[in-house]
């Protein structure tokens, strides 16, 4: 028998992304038999991430600083947006270091299913950024799925009157890929998307 | 319980961190659906894309339960429209609409095998547009609603057929409709005129897809609201888009 204390703590952690109930109770053990290295400095910091962390207001990106240190960054090429679903979707763009514009988090993604309409998203926002003047890009790299290209074909509509350049990501053979495991559509859209070496 | 079917991936809706519940319009038992763990995985999210055909085992312990489906991939149609704005909002708008109509688990060999051809035009024909407007009256017939354009309701007349009653859902001709024709649905002529090739006006597909859609709201949806589903609307907002031209953006070219 565990405490109704112990009991919580596990039901909290529980919820988390990648946790089960044995995960979280061994989580939540560990966390407890190392109450100063680990317990009260995760506390701390929780502590501090829900005081100081929000929405940045001009790209929906998390941070405490508001406009977030990417948005607020003059080192960053202003002249190019990413747009992407996600907050997940920009720190791993981040990732890469391949990218120096801004971005803007749309917020999930048009589904008939879920009931998603572009009133969902942050589609205004983003209509507003890209008609300022020194925006010429607007790289929509939204999933690969029937539902993330419905949505980039949507927002190419909406941004066409601002007369920017809209760019989506490629699609086709990751990194690494053999062809004998990839599935057919995969394929099929990479030699849909050949380019030309001479 | 177990069966195994052919199947096209209606939708496929988030279940937990990796699993999905995954509803698929099979050949012999309808629209079915089914949990699948590990579709929002790697392999998973492009196998479980709505479109695609899959060859599908569906298992579970009693036949009431939900069960578990395993698939494999007989063909993968979703990626090959992914760059076709107007096909891919076709396919998203057929998909979400059968999904929103048929009853689940009834077998509708019929549907099945319309919506199949109705897929292969989508990726294959330019008549594509009609084909959709086609496939909505094949599945309002299929639902008990069909439309009777054979003939003009007031007049038996077989020619000249412009409008539909909203009420009866039978042909109207031109003359026959005289000063009602306000309160009629227009037909348009490559559904009055089947024989006719010359390929039908995005205004023609629009208006096709209105006089369905009324039927569908009237019948079908008005118990849950009279909602069509909102992949059908960007479909026929796409469809209407295509009649005037938008504004030209630079192109963006490789770096």
């Amino acid at each position: 028998m565990t405490s109704p204390a112990i009991e919580r703590l596990v039901g909290h952690l529980g919820k988390l992304p990648g946790l089960g109930p044995r995960s979280a109770r061994r989580a939540a053990l560990h966390l407890l038999e190392r109450r100063e290295s680990h317990l009260e400095p995760l506390l701390s910091a929780l502590r501090t991430a829900a005081e100081s962390v929000r929405p940045c207001t001009t790209c929906g990106n998390l941070d405490a600083q508001d406009p977030c240190a990417i948005c607020a960054d003059p080192e960053r090429d202003r002249t190019a947006i990413c747009v992407v679903e996600q907050i997940a979707d920009l720190w791993a763009l981040e990732r890469t270091l391949m990218f120096r514009g801004r971005y803007h988090v749309l917020g999930g993604l048009l589904s008939a299913l879920d009931g998603i309409g572009p009133e969902d998203l942050a589609i205004a926002g983003l209509v507003a950024r890209a008609g300022a003047p020194e925006v010429s890009e607007i790289i929509l790299a939204t999933s690969a799925t029937v539902d993330g290209q419905t949505t980039a074909h949507y927002l190419t509509d909406r941004l066409a009157e601002s007369g920017v350049a809209i760019s989506r990501l490629a699609h086709g053979l990751p990194v690494g890929g053999e062809l004998d495991y990839l599935d057919d559509g995969t394929l099929g859209t990479a030699l849909k998307a050949r380019q030309r070496l001479l | 319980m177990e069966w195994s079917d052919t199947g096209i991936v209606l939708s496929a809706r988030r279940h937990g961190e990796n699993a999905a519940v995954v509803s698929l319009l099979t050949e012999h038992h309808g629209r079915h659906a089914g949990l699948v763990h590990g579709a929002r995985g790697r392999r998973g999210r492009g196998l479980y894309q709505p479109g695609n055909t899959l060859t599908a085992r569906w298992q579970a312990r009693l036949a009431e339960h939900l069960g578990r489906y395993t698939c494999e991939l007989v063909r993968a149609r979703a990626s090959l429209l992914l760059d076709d704005p107007p096909r891919l909002a076709a396919l998203a708008a057929v998909c979400a609409l059968t999904e929103a109509t048929l009853p689940e688990r009834l077998p509708y060999p019929q549907v099945y095998g319309a919506t199949g051809r109705l897929l292969d035009t989508l990726e294959a024909s330019e008549r594509w547009a009609e084909a959709v407007v086609r496939w909505e009256f094949a599945l309002l017939a299929e639902l008990g609603f069909g439309l009777d354009l054979s003939a003009c309701a007031a007049t038996g007349a077989v020619e000249d057929l412009a409008y539909v009653s909203p009420r009866s859902g039978r042909a109207v001709s031109q003359e026959a409709a005289g000063p009602y024709a306000e309160k009629l649905l227009p037909l348009p002529s490559f559904l009055a005129r089947p024989e006719d090739t010359a390929a039908a006006a995005a205004a023609d597909i629009v208006a096709g897809l209105r006089l369905t859609g009324w039927f569908f709201e009237k019948h079908v949806f008005a118990g849950q609201g009279g909602r069509m589903p909102a992949a059908r609307e960007r479909f026929i907002d796409r469809i209407q888009a295509s009649t005037k031209p938008l504004p030209a953006a630079p192109i963006v070219q490789d770096p």
